[in-house]
Order: C-alpha cells, then sequence, then structure tokens
C-alpha cells in the first residue's frame, strides 16, 4: 500500500453550512452527525426538563418547579394566541380562576376524584372562558387585551360580593394529587404534549389559517372565512391549556379561592414569553422555568420579586424583543468548527 | 324596595354622587389626556397618582415644607418623571399598542409594589393607613339637604376648571392644537413640521402632571396608599372607555354615571359590588359600542 | 343567434353615505352572466364605495344586491364570498408574512373551496401551486415558492386574483386590477382576464386604464359623484356628452 502523505486543508464552517438544503425548517441532511447537530440540543433541553424534578433539592423545589410548569402552560397559551394567531389576551388568571374553581368545586360539594374534576374542569372551564370571550372577539387588538385583563378582576369582585363559593375564604381543602412525583411530571408531559401538538396544530392548513387571520384578516373574510369562528377554535384550544393549569394549581394547593384570579398569572406568562423568545412556543416555557426559580428565591426580599420580573419584562421588550431562545438558536448555528476540505 | 326608592332619590345621594363624578373627571382627565390626544396608553397613570401623593407627603412631613411648596415640587417632579418614562422606555415601543401597555404596566407595577417593600437599604416601605395628605381648605358647609366639607366642593370647581382649561388648551393654543393634530394623523402633522417625539414628550408632562394634581386635591378625603393606583387606573380607563376618547363632553357624562352609579351603590350597602359595577360597565361597553357613548375618534371603518 | 344571458348580479337603489357626503347615489344596473362589465369615472365617484357595498365589506343605506336570487345586502362579507362573489382589492391585500402559495392556502381552507375540492382536496399545497402556475406564477423559477413580501407589485396582483380563483367563484370583482402597473405587466394581465372569462367567470372591472379595460370589456358604466352617469357599450358611452364633461370638464369662455 503506498504511503501517501494526505494533505487536505481545513477551514471553519458554520454548523449549519453542512446541511445541504434548509428552507423553513426543512433540512436536506447528509450523515447522522448532521441530523444530532439539529437534534441534540432539542433532545438536550427535554431531557434536562425530565430530569429536572429528579435533582432539585428537596420538595419545596419540586412544587417550585410544578408552579413554573404552571407559568410554562400559560405562557404557552398566551404565546400560541398572540403570535400565532394574533390574539393578545391578557386573560390567564382568568383561565386559572375558571378551571381552578371548577374543579374544586367538583371536588368540594361533590366528592368527585381528581381523575374526573381534572377533565371536567379543563373541557368545562375552556367552555366558559371560550364561551364568555366570544363576544370581545370582534374587538381590535388593544382594545381585547384590556377586555380580556379585565375579567379575571370581574370575576374576583362578584365572588367576594356576592360571596359565593365561600366568599374569601376558599374552598378547601382540596384533594390533592397522591404524590408529589406524580403531579409534577403530570405538569412536565402536558407541557412536552402541548408544545409539540400547538407546533404541529400551527403547521397544519389551520396553522396557516391562523397565520392569515393574524397578518391580515379582512383578506381572510374576502376568502370566504369566518375569521370569529377561526378565532373561536384557537381561544378554545388555548383556554384548555390554561383551564388544565387552573385545575391543576388547585389540586396541587389544595386550595381554591379568590386568589386563582391575581395578576401574577396574567402578567407572568406575557413576561416569561417575551423574555424566553416568542414564537417559539418553547421559549416561552424556558421563559417560565427561568422566572419562576428566580421570583421563589427573591421571596425573601417580599415584593421586590414582582418588581423584578416587570424590569425584566421591560428589558427585555425594549433590549432583546426576539427572547433568548431565539437569540441562542441563532448563536448555536453560527457556532463553527472545523471542516476537511 | 320602598327603602331601595328612598336612598336612590335623596338629594344627600345626588349630590355626593356629583361629587364622586368629579373625582372621577380629576382621575379621568390625565389619562384621556394622554390617550385621546396622544394615542399613548399610560397605564402608569395610577402609579404616577400614588407617587405623588407619597412625595408630597414626604416633603410636608419629612422635609417640613410648607403645603404649598411641597405641591409645586412633587407636581414638577412627577412631570419629569412622566417624560422620563416616555424618553427612555415608550419611545422605544411607539407604534406597537400591546407593548405600550404592557411596558407602561410593567413599570406601573413595579413602582407601585416597589413603594411597599421595606428593608432595602434602609427604606421603609409605605404601608398602612398612617400617611395623611392636609386638605386644602378645612371646614364644612351646612345646606338644607346635606353636609358637605368643603374640600369636596373644592373637588367640583376643580374638576370644572381643570376640564374648561383643558378644552381651551386644545383648542386654541399653538402646543394643544398640534396636539390634537397628532392624534387625528400623525403623518400630516408631521409633514406641517409637527415634531412627534417632543409632542409625546409634552402630553405626558402634562399627563403626569394631571395625575399629581388629582391626587393633591383628591387624597386630602381619605389617606395615601398603594392599592388606590390600581383602582384609579381602573376608573380612568373607564371613564375614557365609557365616554368615549377624544370628547371632553363624554368623560364629564361617563365620569357623572360612573360617580352617581357609584354613591348610589354604597348607600344602598353593597360597597363591594362596586368594581363589580365599574369593572362590568368598562366590558359591556367595550363589547356594545367600543367607541365609547360619545366617542369621536371611532375605529374608522376598515378602508378596503 | 345566442340566447338571452341572465342577469347574474342585479343592484337596485344602492345608496350609501358617510358623513355628509353621498357617495352612492342611487346606483342600479344588472350584471349578465359571463360578460367582462366595466365600472369607470373620475376618482371620488364612487367606484370602490359600490364595489365595497356589493361584497358586504359596507352596508348600504338603502337599495338591494341580489345574486341569482339571493339577496346579497345585509349578508356578512364572508357569506357572499362563500356564495361566489369575490374581490380583490385596490391595494393589494396578501399575507405578507407566508409564502405566495400559503396565501392561497387560506382560501383552499374555506368551506367553499372544500365543497368543490374533488379528489385532489386533501393536498392543498399541490393544488395552490397549479392555481399560481395557472395565473402566470413561473413554477420552474420557484416564483411560488418566495415570501409574499418579496413578490413585485406585478405578482401580487396576480396573486389577489388567484385568491379569487382558488374559490371556484362564479364572479370576480376586480377593483383596479391594472393599477399600478409597468407597460409589461399590464400586457400580461389582459390575456389573464381574457383566460379567466373563457373559464366562464364573470367579471366586474373597476378600472382606470380606460385603454386596457375597452379591449376587454363588453359593457361600460360611467360613474361620477356616487351617480350612474351612463351606461353602454365602450365607445357608445365614450361618445355621450355627460361623460365627457365628468372626465374632461367644461368649455370656459372668457
Amino acid at each position: 500500500m503506498a504511503k501517501q502523505i494526505s494533505t487536505f486543508e481545513r477551514r471553519k464552517e458554520r454548523l449549519d453550512r453542512g446541511i445541504k438544503a434548509r428552507t423553513e425548517g426543512l433540512y436536506a441532511i447528509s450523515s447522522w452527525r448532521e441530523v444530532s447537530y439539529l437534534l441534540a440540543p432539542r433532545a438536550g433541553l427535554i431531557i434536562i426538563l425530565f430530569l429536572l424534578p429528579l435533582v432539585v433539592p428537596g420538595l419545596y423545589w419540586q412544587r417550585v418547579l410544578a408552579l413554573a410548569g404552571v407559568y410554562a402552560l400559560l405562557a404557552l397559551s398566551f404565546d400560541f394566541l398572540a403570535e400565532r394567531v394574533g390574539l393578545v389576551c391578557i386573560g390567564g388568571a382568568f383561565m386559572i380562576g375558571v378551571g381552578g374553581y371548577i374543579s374544586g368545586a367538583l371536588n368540594y360539594y361533590l366528592m368527585l376524584p381528581v381523575f374526573l374534576t381534572i377533565p371536567i374542569g379543563t373541557l368545562g372551564g375552556a367552555l366558559i372562558c371560550t364561551l364568555l370571550w366570544v363576544p370581545c372577539l370582534p374587538l381590535r387588538g388593544i382594545y381585547f387585551a384590556v377586555v380580556t385583563f379585565m375579567f379575571p378582576f370581574l370575576t374576583q369582585s362578584i365572588i367576594l360580593a356576592g360571596n359565593l363559593f365561600e366568599g374569601t375564604e376558599g374552598l378547601s381543602p382540596i384533594k390533592g394529587f397522591p404524590n408529589t412525583w406524580i403531579a409534577v411530571y403530570l405538569i412536565v408531559i402536558l407541557i412536552l404534549l402541548s408544545i409539540f401538538g400547538l407546533r404541529r396544530l400551527c403547521g397544519e392548513d389551520i396553522g396557516v389559517v391562523f397565520a392569515g387571520v393574524k397578518d391580515n384578516d379582512q383578506a381572510v373574510f374576502a376568502s370566504g372565512i369566518n375569521v370569529t369562528r377561526v378565532k373561536i377554535y384557537a381561544l378554545y384550544i388555548a383556554s384548555l391549556i390554561g383551564c388544565f393549569a387552573g385545575t391543576f394549581v388547585a389540586h396541587f394547593s389544595g386550595f381554591v379561592g379568590v386568589s386563582l384570579f391575581a395578576v401574577d398569572f396574567s402578567i407572568m406568562p406575557i413576561a416569561a414569553c417575551i423574555m424566553g423568545g416568542p414564537g417559539t412556543m418553547a421559549g416561552p416555557v424556558l421563559g417560565a422555568f427561568i422566572l419562576a426559580p428566580l421570583s421563589e428565591l427573591l421571596r425573601g426580599f417580599g415584593q421586590l420579586r414582582v418588581v423584578l420580573y416587570c424590569l425584566v419584562l421591560v428589558g427585555f421588550i425594549l433590549f432583546k424583543p426576539e427572547g433568548l431562545l431565539s437569540w441562542a438558536t441563532r448563536k448555536y448555528h453560527q457556532i463553527e468548527h472545523w471542516v476537511k476540505v | 324596595m320602598h327603602r331601595f326608592i328612598k336612598e336612590v332619590t335623596s338629594v344627600e345621594v345626588f349630590i355626593y354622587g356629583v361629587v364622586n363624578g368629579m373625582t372621577f373627571v380629576l382621575w379621568a382627565v390625565g389619562f384621556s389626556f394622554v390617550y385621546g390626544i396622544s394615542r399613548l396608553p399610560n397605564f402608569a397613570h395610577g402609579a404616577l397618582y400614588v407617587v405623588t401623593g407619597f412625595i408630597t407627603w414626604s416633603f410636608i412631613n419629612s422635609a417640613g415644607l410648607p403645603h404649598w411648596l411641597s405641591i409645586i415640587l412633587s407636581l414638577i417632579i412627577v412631570s419629569f418623571a412622566g417624560v422620563a418614562i416616555y424618553q427612555f422606555v415608550m419611545i422605544r415601543v411607539r407604534g406597537m399598542p400591546i407593548s405600550e401597555i404592557i411596558v407602561s404596566f410593567a413599570i406601573a407595577l413595579a413602582i407601585l409594589e416597589g413603594l411597599r417593600l421595606q428593608g432595602i437599604g434602609g427604606f421603609k416601605g409605605f404601608i398602612g393607613p398612617g400617611y395623611v395628605l392636609p386638605p386644602f381648605v378645612n371646614g364644612v358647609v351646612e345646606t338644607r339637604w346635606v353636609t358637605i366639607d368643603l374640600q369636596r366642593l373644592l373637588i367640583i370647581a376643580a374638576g370644572l376648571l381643570l376640564l374648561g382649561f383643558m378644552w381651551l388648551f386644545t383648542h386654541y393654543h399653538k402646543v394643544g392644537l398640534a396636539l390634537r393634530a397628532m392624534a387625528q394623523n400623525e403623518r400630516a402633522a408631521l409633514m406641517l413640521g409637527i415634531n412627534s417625539d417632543r409632542m409625546a414628550n409634552i402630553a405626558l408632562g402634562i399627563g403626569s402632571a394631571l395625575a399629581g394634581l388629582s391626587a393633591i386635591a383628591v387624597m386630602p378625603l381619605g389617606n395615601v396608599n398603594c392599592e388606590s393606583g390600581y383602582s384609579v387606573l381602573t376608573n380612568a380607563i373607564a371613564v375614557c372607555v365609557i365616554g368615549g376618547l377624544g370628547s371632553w363632553v363624554g368623560t364629564i357624562l361617563a365620569a357623572l354615571i360612573l360617580g352617581l352609579a357609584t354613591t348610589t351603590m354604597s348607600a344602598l350597602g353593597g360597597t363591594m359590588w362596586n368594581s363589580v359595577l365599574v369593572f362590568g360597565l368598562i366590558i359591556l361597553i367595550l363589547v356594545v359600542k367600543p367607541s365609547g357613548l360619545f366617542g369621536q375618534q371611532k375605529e374608522l371603518e376598515e378602508r378596503v | 343567434m345566442g340566447e338571452q344571458k341572465e342577469a347574474i348580479i342585479k343592484v337596485r337603489n344602492l345608496s350609501k353615505s358617510f358623513g355628509g357626503v353621498k357617495a352612492l347615489n342611487n346606483v342600479s344596473f344588472d350584471l349578465l352572466e359571463g360578460e367582462v362589465f366595466g365600472i369607470i369615472g373620475p376618482n371620488g365617484s364612487g367606484k370602490t364605495t359600490l364595489v365595497n357595498t356589493i361584497t358586504g365589506f359596507v352596508k348600504p343605506e338603502s337599495g338591494e344586491v341580489f345574486f341569482k336570487n339571493i339577496k346579497l345586502t345585509g349578508l356578512p362579507h364572508y357569506k357572499i364570498a362563500d356564495l361566489g362573489v369575490t374581490r380583490t382589492f385596490q391595494v393589494v391585500r396578501p399575507f405578507l408574512s407566508l409564502r405566495s402559495f400559503k396565501n392561497l392556502i387560506v382560501p383552499l381552507w374555506s368551506s367553499r373551496a372544500r365543497r368543490f375540492a374533488g379528489s385532489r382536496g386533501g393536498d392543498r399545497d399541490a393544488v395552490a401551486i397549479d392555481l399560481l402556475e395557472e395565473v402566470g406564477f413561473e413554477r420552474d423559477a420557484y416564483v411560488p415558492y418566495k415570501l409574499a413580501s418579496a413578490l413585485p407589485l406585478g405578482y401580487l396582483k396576480r396573486l389577489e386574483l388567484a385568491r379569487c380563483l382558488a374559490l371556484r367563484p362564479e364572479v370576480i370583482i376586480c377593483d383596479e386590477v391594472f393599477s399600478g402597473l409597468s407597460m409589461s405587466e399590464i400586457a400580461s394581465m389582459v390575456p389573464l382576464i381574457e383566460r379567466l372569462r373563457t373559464r366562464g367567470v364573470t367579471l366586474m372591472m373597476v378600472e382606470h386604464r380606460l385603454r386596457e379595460l375597452f379591449s376587454v370589456a363588453d359593457k361600460v358604466i360611467v360613474m361620477n359623484f356616487g351617480e350612474k352617469l351612463a351606461e353602454g357599450v365602450p365607445e357608445q358611452v365614450m361618445q355621450d356628452e355627460k361623460v365627457r364633461r365628468a372626465y374632461l370638464g367644461e368649455e370656459i369662455k372668457l
């Protein structure tokens, strides 16, 4: 065998240059190595999400994780509605409250078990939320946002003034989950299902219609489609996620009260969404899992945590509206590695 | 039932309702001016209101300054605060209404919750009912039907004066007209040499000063606290939504309606239902007639 | 001897004011099936308001519009499109954030398109690309895959027409399709209009470019200040005194 001095040149090449063709998320790739470049970060994030409950120290932090999961679900539903359908709905607290109260009341008054109250609370709650928001749908963007923001306050006032559902005391105790592990993993699975489900939905033809509604709804009307009906579909789907989060909070904390309508639940998902990367679905989840533990850490400082995530929100809107995940994805694709020529 | 009718039609309730309505006017003028004239939803309005109260209180009590001086100083400070909010924050999200709302509300939250902080660097938070601003005038007026304190009468006068002044300002003064021009058609205004950002700065400065003014007039009736920041904002929004933007007549009427309604509600024994009333009315009007009862700046029909 | 063509759209006494301005004043005419019908007139004569009223984007004060004996006035705009009366917009409204062929997925998703879908209904992407090719998007140059925001005006106007075609319309109301186009772009638009007519689509075209319009139109009405001034064959209408005065003004005797 002749001894050849193989001379080859090396040059720096970006990670995705090796990929033969890339358009809108469709990749034509030629090797397992390139597949791994794309899959690794995504799989990595999913694995981290699964391992988190195992590695956090102690029950307290598992509870924090569960709460972060709730915020993640809310952020997902906000992101879906705002970025994919063009409906800015700041009513996260309303969804939590409705879902929580329905499943809590079912458990408290009718003694229904958890595995029944959660589905009923989710489906029924979503139905109620959608029905109540339908009259607001013809409103232009800003007014719709303001109205949905007012809903939780209105409901809170009605419950307190009318002393419904035990008024200020709330319903308690509500039966909880058999153990924290089940609860935490339930929410992790729901988060993953929602991310993948919503992404798939937006890839289908109806997702294109959603994008059309966001872009230019007069043209969608002129195409023979009733935009209000399309918005109702989107609202229902988003409310399903939100109300499930509500039922989760009710059973996880064992208590149902007007605190479910706290403005926290409306503002935090927006902060998480904008910080994490609006439009990417996974970004808001990331944002929630960063902001929730952060605000727990600062709980000792009292109201400082509210100040903090408001400042974070403002900072990101002003300076980095693309969000963390989009920024990280961009930077990841700009990583260079040596490649044989 | 008998009692209901008696309460609802009593003169006392009516007069207090009118006073209440004027309070709503004071609260709403600042917000309506900034949003109706300059199209900037300044959700930090409530926060600026509360901040004025606390600054004035600090000047009077901690610094020992005379009443009138504290007022003037705090009004100046809060004007600059409003301008700062625009110049550093809102200017970057100008044109995207949702972001404007979110950003200004986040600042409001930060301010209001920040004022409640305790123990950071020796800053003792403003918690508790102990902060009271002295009223301008002491004394009461006794009429045949009802006893009413002078401060409340002052509020009515102040409200009317303020509205009259704002109307004159926006109709006859160069700057006021420029602001109205900007609201109606920003491009045309720009072409005429009206500097959009400078106008917005002025608008926000005036709007914040108005918020401060309302604080100084109204707060002596109760006390200075952080919770009122949210309710003032809600009430201001309610007046603007119900009355419609761009219409001073609408503002007065909506404020009177709200004032009378809430006073009647309280008289009937349900102060708790007041917020239900306010929120319910906001939602109702937004759904049924989004441009408000007297709105002039209607959402133009989509020009296809 | 050709059979008497049916009036597919009947407009009767349509009136509409905005504030104090009377945009439409008692306008009536018939649109016969299969014909190309032009609507001309100076700016502000109410042409676009007429289109908006017929297609349901604006509610008229009085008067009625019938499509094959179905009353259109009072129906919402998406319902009218669903019945088969489609329109293009004077200022084009594509979905700028989507690719060109994805733009057509939206009308193809509508219930009308689904009713007429046939066996290929499932694969909307393929149907969309075929549709674009029909209106002149060169498939080999991958034009259908371009983002709509990257298309020049000529293609955008054709995209508007394709959007209407996706609904298998009976009537297309074109609002100034030729405006803003260069001569070569217009030259390729006119055959497209002809092609549409041979497919059996009835066209109502609001236009400013009279020469091109007259080369395709069967009948024309002239509007001015919201009123119908004249109706008839193009050459005949241009001879009309009133029409001349509206476009060219009167002689001033000094």
